[in-house]
């Protein structure tokens, strides 16, 4: 373990070791009974969060009374409308991860030229950490309160301009894009912010020492630094929106639009006999999704530590 | 999920903006006025986007009724006086906050010992109990629902009034808030030496309870304090579970009152979002290492 303590005394340090001051009388089943004491830990997680996706694994491959089969999958792929629920859900988490990644890396680094004990920096984190990952249902009302139809926005335009827009888009993919761009900035920020602060003042005296201007060292050592992190910070916002279900479901409730939404009008009304588990299906395909996505991640994290530390 | 929210930012290097700490970075340098001009556009811009539906919140929730004498549109706080005459929401707030204490005991109770107890006897198992916490990441919630809502209807038929409560979703959110918990308790254990200080404390006598209760946890609160607003926060505007599981928590009935009363709604969401924020603003001045990188930026020569 590389991250054990240095000056971590040698007897504590290893589970195996011989017989140590304390633990008296245990002798050599001293490091069994260290792992029982790891069990409630084991037990918790595997019963509501292994077990629970374990029901949805073995459910998506079996059919009504519990046979094997792979009907569920047949008909996922056959159905225009689960499929279409799938584009639409990675078509709109990869566009709000770009843009998300874009400006939350730009204010991302707003934030950290500014002073690390400061005032704007405290703020911004705390505002993207509530605005990121408090609630989404919320957020959605933020926007109807801006752009619905007795919104901000559309109120002034229309008492001070005369001008009735139609603010119908809020509630299509477009707006849905624009709401979740609005949580995928700030996660963009929580996310990259630690990136950019390692990007080492010594490395900007360097370049400029060099004769190298703002986009010399951008494009020659920023840029290459920061790369990785910016590319598995993207990855994160992109299962991030792929995931989300709350700020969809409060902005278009009718329908079953996105792949989140499919998957809870599956479990909430009655399904065709014989689709029982065509929910769990998608439901695998989701974490098939997100899991490869987070592998990815996991490659990537590694090699984006090798600088910024 | 930062729809619901997602503890997908723990994952980010030391758990993100939220728990890591500033670097010094280089202070009282000659910055180019390019380099300010763009800084103060880029602010500008993007906080703007993101202050505005913000302020149109605080707009829309104060309108009051219109003068009847002066046909001009008033400002009131009737929409906040009003959260209070909807029994459905106050027992939706106060189950949300009964669950975010649930939530933070059972996470607490389930993580420290277990976490101290891996850096301090088998280290080994770390990058195990680390895999775990970081788990919920690459399994959606609306999956862990999908697989859950099975057992909770056995809960809600086998167990009785007990089964059938809101407060039984304190169980799924601890699974929820593990990556975000995990993430703040261990940078609080890096940052002292757990190892030394537990071996000092038991050879004077003292028994694990004691060594965690008295020794530990002391040591580690800005950790623990961290974890437990992260946690608070993550229950307060956890949506998709409960609502799929048909309990009325804060962000359902919102959710649902949206339809009817979008003022209240709105007054609602207003009002939770600005208590995250204090609750997080206030961590940042207590994470853990907060006052020792403080001190060390001070220490550092110019």
């Amino acid at each position: 373990m590389t991250d054990t303590p240095a000056s971590m005394p040698a007897p504590s340090s290893s589970a195996t070791a011989g017989p140590a001051p304390r633990g008296a009388g245990q002798g050599r089943f001293k490091g069994a009974g260290n792992y029982l004491a790891l069990i409630p830990f084991h037990a918790y997680v595997g019963l509501f969060l292994i077990l629970p996706t374990l029901f949805v694994v073995v459910g998506a491959f079996s059919d009504g009374s519990g046979q094997f089969t792979l009907d569920n999958f047949r008909t996922m792929f056959t159905t225009d409308v689960f499929i279409e629920s799938f584009v639409k859900s990675l078509q709109l988490a990869a566009i709000t991860a770009l843009l998300g990644a874009v400006f939350g890396s730009l204010l991302a680094w707003a934030v950290v030229r500014g002073d690390p004990q400061g005032l704007l920096r405290q703020l911004v984190i705390a505002a993207s950490g509530v605005l990121a990952q408090f609630g989404g249902v919320m957020l959605a009302f933020a926007f109807l309160a801006t752009f619905g139809f007795n919104g901000l926005i559309t109120v002034i335009m229309k008492n001070s301009f005369g001008i009735r827009l139609d603010m119908s888009w809020l509630y299509s993919m477009t707006g849905l894009a624009i709401v979740y761009t609005y949580f995928q900035i700030p996660l963009m920020v929580i996310v990259f912010l630690p990136s950019l602060d390692g990007l080492r003042q010594e490395w900007y005296d360097a370049s400029a020492s060099l004769g190298g201007g703002a986009w010399s060292f951008w494009r020659n050592v920023g840029g290459p630094i920061l790369a990785p992190s910016f590319l598995g910070a993207l990855l994160l916002l992109f299962t991030n929106a792929f995931s989300a279900y709350a700020t969809a479901q409060a902005l278009i409730s009718q329908g079953c639009v996105l792949i989140t939404q499919q998957i809870a009008c599956q479990m909430s009304s009655e399904v065709v006999l014989g689709q029982e588990n065509v929910g769990k299906a998608m439901a695998f395909g989701m974490i098939v999704i997100v899991s490869g996505v987070m592998a990815v991640y996991a490659l990537v994290q590694r090699r984006a530590s090798r600088w910024v530390k | 999920m930062s729809a619901t929210p997602s503890p997908i930012g723990a994952l980010a290097p030391e758990g993100g903006a939220l728990i890591a700490r500033p670097k010094s970075a280089g202070k009282g340098r000659k910055v180019p006025v390019s380099q300010r001009v763009t800084r103060i556009a880029i602010l500008a811009i993007v906080l703007g986007y993101l202050i505005l539906p913000l302020l149109a919140m605080l707009e829309f929730s104060t309108r009051g009724d219109v003068d009847p004498v002066t046909k001009q549109a008033t400002r009131s706080l009737q929409s906040y006086a009003a959260i209070f005459s909807y029994p459905n929401l106050v027992d939706g707030i106060v189950a949300s906050l009964q669950i975010a204490v649930l939530t933070v005991v059972g996470m607490l109770l389930l993580l420290v010992p277990t976490m101290v107890w891996t850096v301090v006897r088998v280290p080994r198992m770390r990058r195990v109990v680390e895999f775990l916490c970081l788990l919920p990441l690459a399994i959606p919630a609306i999956v862990i629902v999908v697989g859950i809502a099975p057992i909770y209807r056995w809960m809600g038929q086998s167990l009785g009034a007990v089964g059938g409560s809101p407060l039984t979703l304190a169980f799924i959110d601890i699974i929820l808030v593990l990556p975000y918990s995990y993430r703040a308790i261990d940078a609080g254990l890096r940052a002292i030496d757990t190892a030394t200080l537990s071996d000092a404390a038991r050879s004077l006598g003292a028994g694990w309870p004691r060594t965690i209760l008295q020794v530990i946890v002391p040591n580690i609160r800005g950790g623990i304090l961290s974890a437990s607003v992260l946690a608070i926060a993550l229950v307060l505007g956890e949506f998709t579970i409960s609502s799929l599981l048909s309990f009325n928590t804060v962000q359902v009935v919102i959710y649902l009152l949206g339809k009817r009363d979008p003022f209240v709604s709105v007054a609602v969401s207003l009002a939770a979002l600005v208590f995250a924020f204090v609750l997080l603003f206030v961590i940042s001045r207590f994470a853990p290492g907060a006052d020792r990188r403080a001190q060390q930026t001070a220490e550092e020569p110019a």
